[in-house]
């Protein structure tokens, strides 16, 4: 069978290694051919890029590029009307969210999208929610298995909190935080999920220096902890360029770029569509 | 419980203490730390079996007797053991200020000749790797956090976790030879070496003995009665004289249990859990919870203001006498017991301080009414006078004799006297050995007798025998017309303000006193919330007009309060202006330990303090300000000049009589 034969083509892909000696695996996610659309308006074109173990991958492309649209069919959250979607040599089926959820995939929103009356400690644990196998009569009396288990992913949790540097404000009610912070502890409940492949929709968005340094750091780390693969979407150009191996430049719905930062910084379409001309 | 010191004779060293108390206390508590939300803790006896492998792991890499390890971080137990093992194989630790920019550390570093590093975390290790190149003695670096350190070149890197394990995988070997070397420590041998923050000038390596460290380490425990039941948060940087007294010559010495936050974000939510019977913080930690306080009870409700405001009046009527133990009437008392049930207890708890059975306060002057709230709520905070060069203690308030003016009676064992100038001395058991490479400033430090010069001008109470330090002797100055000019003495009362951060006063020479000023951004923040005055930036509020109103009411009651001390009534502030930026240590304005740097600001703003003098409004300036990682940027902006109003002088007054 093609998909068969594809499969092997796939895997056989070696990795490469990076500047900084970080080894790049095969192919994890591929997207072939997609399009998408809304009614009569084409939000993605015929696109086909694919994500590799191990890498940070960043989509940028100006406002209304469809970078997000993008992301949401990587998250299995809109189903393209055309194209595939191969994930882990498999082609993947229109899924729910809590599926995506157990294939390893996690996410963290472009406008926060945390639970805001709840402790930071009480939101990064629902990141763990796939995880908790113990009936619903048993966590409310919090007996046995559930005890057992709220224990170890509580163990696990702390263990993200202390990644992230959030003990100071663990038991604070989210509502009371300021942006940055949120950003971090939404990225704590992403991790908290164990993800294989967590997408990052504009995580410096409306930060400051000192706070995208920091969370540039906190990607790289889990990025080199973790092993996690990281897929993010991001406008500051001089963060995408030194965080990423490989860069998607997208536009009006088009892919018009696509490989290691350097290269695509010195891609006459990428300037003109959006380097260049954006601001002069 | 009852201090250890009696069976205690003939312990040398830390390590020998360590044993002890491994053998007496066992299975009590001797580190705990604050880990993934849980107290971990550790016992003496687990403890020693730490720091043993740890030294075995040193002694593999080829440690020996006369090498200096520094020690960077902040505090935690890994890191004090890293301390006593290192002093185990007969090297000399150096605790380094964590927050030293990596220029200053490659000072320090350099000037021991450190041949072996341990630090906390990732960001330490590459402060130390930008400068190594230039450190001779350098070889091998241990790192307590693994994270983000995997793909570092680790020919000179290791894991504290594997240093470890090496140690104790080769411990049939090397254990006789690590008992020989903890048998071979003398009493005079070196205990720590300390660098000085050093408010002018380099700083300078304070070599301390073991006999400095323990014998002081046993008569201040002797003093406050210390026993190993005490618990203590470990807090304030390791690098300082007095983190090493209470968390390890103390510790060690009754065998109390030294407790390690989780970060230095929670330490308060750690002060509330851990409770400390002994604490010890500087007057701005004291300042500021005192401020979260007052601003917390702004916002409660009607009832609840009006129960701490009169249970607060009462207590300062009554609570200090009551914990001096002098007479109370029964129904002062009996309001008071009403009062600890209600406010006092519940205001202690929250800030951690239910179970403080001695607290002190040192190193910069404390505001009375700071000083009072602590002690009418029954807190037996005191406070005590010490320098690195005295391990600590020079003089201390004994129960019952507690002041907010005076720094107590010598400590145990050390003498005091006051020379001609009124520069104060001292000598006793804790007197350091040296300073490192530094014979010159030892030889101008300490004389042939053993008496040391503080450096700070004071005298003893006729009637009580206190000490009391007016200003350092050096910053002790002549106005152009012979009086007196004591820049501290004005500056503390200014800062007495909780508006008021910081004040640098100038005068010394001229005809009258000026000041710069640093709004507390707390405080005011809170004051502009409250009122709806927007702000965006530090720099914005210090320059609002309302702001200045405040401050320079603030400045008029300081110039009121001055003019009553007849000689020191030439130092009111004749002309103020409030400072567009925090004076901070990266900009070396003042020391780690947050101590003005006059040289330094009254270069660097000299512009300012011609434009206070020469009777111009405002003035324009463009400073050049470090962010934290280094780089450098420019701040510019025009600050007012305000006059303030002066009271005409006593002498004046006592002259026309």
């Amino acid at each position: 069978m093609t998909g068969d034969m594809q499969m092997n083509a796939m895997t056989d892909q070696g990795g490469y290694v990076t500047e900084d000696g970080r080894k790049i695996g095969g192919v994890m996610m591929e997207m072939k051919n997609i399009t998408l659309r809304f009614g009569g308006v084409v939000a993605i074109k015929d696109i086909s890029f694919d994500i590799r173990e191990g890498e940070i991958r960043a989509i940028i492309g100006p406002n209304g590029a469809g970078k997000s649209s993008m992301l949401n069919v990587i998250s299995g959250f809109y189903n393209p009307q055309e194209g595939e979607v191969w994930f882990h040599g498999k082609r993947r089926a229109p899924m729910k969210p809590y599926q995506v959820a157990q294939q390893g995939i996690a996410r963290t929103f472009q406008n926060i999208a945390l639970f805001e009356g709840m402790t930071v400690l009480d939101n990064v644990m629902t990141g763990r929610l796939t995880q908790m196998k113990a009936g619903m009569a048993a966590q409310a009396l919090w007996w046995g298995k559930a005890e057992r288990e709220e224990v170890e992913n509580r163990e696990f949790v702390e263990k993200i909190i202390d990644f992230l540097e959030i003990q100071n404000i663990r038991k604070t009610p989210v509502a009371r935080l300021p942006y940055g912070l949120k950003k971090r502890v939404e990225l704590a409940r992403a991790l908290a999920a164990e993800p294989k492949l967590l997408l990052l929709d504009e995580p410096m968005a409306g930060m400051n220096v000192e706070e995208k340094e920091d969370m540039s750091r906190f990607i790289l780390d889990v990025n080199d902890e973790f092993g996690t693969t990281i897929a993010l979407i991001e406008h500051d150009m001089g963060v995408v360029m030194d965080l990423s191996d490989r860069v998607v430049v997208m536009d009006y719905g088009k892919k018009i770029g696509d490989g290691p930062p350097d290269e695509v910084r010195n891609n006459q379409d990428v300037i003109d569509a959006y380097l260049g001309v954006a601001h002069d | 419980m009852e201090p250890v010191s009696k069976d205690a004779g003939g312990l040398t060293s830390v390590p020998a203490l360590l044993d002890r108390n491994a053998q007496r206390f066992g299975t009590k508590p001797a580190y705990r730390e604050k880990e993934f939300g849980i107290w971990q803790s550790w016992t003496w006896a687990e403890t020693r079996e730490e720091i043993r492998s740890l030294a075995l792991g040193l002694l593999n890499l080829g440690a020996g007797p006369g090498d200096f390890i520094a020690i960077i971080g902040s505090n935690r137990p890994h890191l004090y053991w890293s301390m006593v093992a290192s002093q185990m194989v007969g090297a000399i630790p150096v605790p380094v200020y964590q927050d030293s920019a990596a220029e200053e550390m490659a000072y320090v570093l350099d000037h021991c000749g450190a041949r072996f590093v341990i630090a906390e975390d990732q960001e330490q290790v590459d402060k130390v790797i930008d400068v190594q190149e230039g450190l001779t003695n350098f070889e091998h670096m241990i790192y307590l956090d693994p994270r983000g350190m995997r793909k570092y070149d680790h020919s000179r890197l290791h894991d504290f976790a594997h240093i470890q394990e090496q140690g104790h995988a080769a411990r049939d070997e090397l254990s006789p030879e690590l008992d020989r070397r903890i048998a071979g420590i003398g009493y005079d041998d070196t205990c720590v070496m300390l660098y000085t923050s050093g408010t002018t000038g380099k700083p300078k390596g304070v070599v301390l003995s073991n006999r400095n460290i323990i014998e002081t380490s046993k008569n201040s425990s002797e003093f406050d009665h210390l026993g190993p039941g005490e618990e203590v948060l470990a807090y304030l940087p390791m690098a300082w004289v007095g983190d090493f007294i209470f968390s390890i010559g103390q510790a060690y010495w009754s065998g109390f249990c030294v407790n390690c936050p989780e970060s230095a974000e929670t330490m308060m939510t750690d002060l509330r859990e851990i409770g400390p019977t002994y604490y010890f913080a500087p007057p701005r930690v004291f300042e500021g919870q005192l401020t979260t306080v007052m601003i917390r009870m702004e916002d409660a409700g009607k009832l609840k203001r009006w129960l701490f405001k009169t249970f607060m009046e009462h207590a300062r009527k009554v609570g200090p006498m009551i914990l001096d133990g002098k007479p109370v009437s029964a129904g002062d008392r009996l309001k008071y017991k009403i009062g600890d049930l209600c406010i006092y207890g519940p205001l202690k708890n929250t800030l951690g301080l239910s179970r403080v059975r001695v607290g002190y306060t040192a190193g910069e002057a404390i505001g009375p009414e700071i000083f009072d709230f602590y002690r009418s709520l029954g807190i037996n905070l005191k406070q005590l006078y010490g320098q690195t060069e005295a391990s600590v203690f020079i003089t201390q308030q004994p129960d019952g004799e507690v002041r907010s003016d005076t720094v107590g009676v010598p400590s145990p064992g050390v003498e005091v006297k006051i020379a001609e100038s009124g520069e104060v001395f001292y000598r006793g058991p804790g007197v350091f050995v040296e300073y490192y490479k530094n014979a010159d400033s030892t030889a101008s430090t300490k004389d042939a007798e053993g008496w040391v010069a503080t450096g700070d001008a004071g005298f003893f109470e006729p009637d009580t025998g206190h000490l009391r330090i007016i200003d350092r002797a050096k910053d002790v100055g002549k106005m152009a017309d012979g009086r007196l000019f004591a820049p501290k003495y004005v500056e503390n009362k200014l800062k007495f303000f909780p508006n008021i951060l910081e004040a640098v006063v100038f005068g010394n020479g001229r005809e009258t006193c000026t000041a710069f000023i640093n709004i507390d951004l707390n405080a005011v923040g809170n004051w502009a919330e409250r009122n709806n005055i927007a702000y965006s930036s530090y720099q914005e509020l210090a320059g609002h007009p309302q702001v200045l109103d405040t401050i320079q009411s603030h400045v008029e009651e300081v110039n009121r309060s001055v003019a009553e001390d007849e000689m020191l009534s030439g130092c009111q502030i004749h002309r103020f202006l409030v400072l567009h930026k925090e004076l901070d240590a990266d900009d070396g304005e003042m020391t780690r330990t947050r101590k003005v740097r006059r040289k330094i600001i009254e270069e660097k703003y000299h512009d300012l303090i011609t434009a206070l003098y020469d009777g111009s409004d405002r003035i324009a300036t463009r400073t050049e300000v470090t962010y934290e990682d280094g780089r450098k940027g420019y701040i510019s902006a025009t600050l007012d000049i305000r006059d303030a109003k002066v009271m005409p002088a006593m002498t004046a007054r006592v002259a026309a009589e």
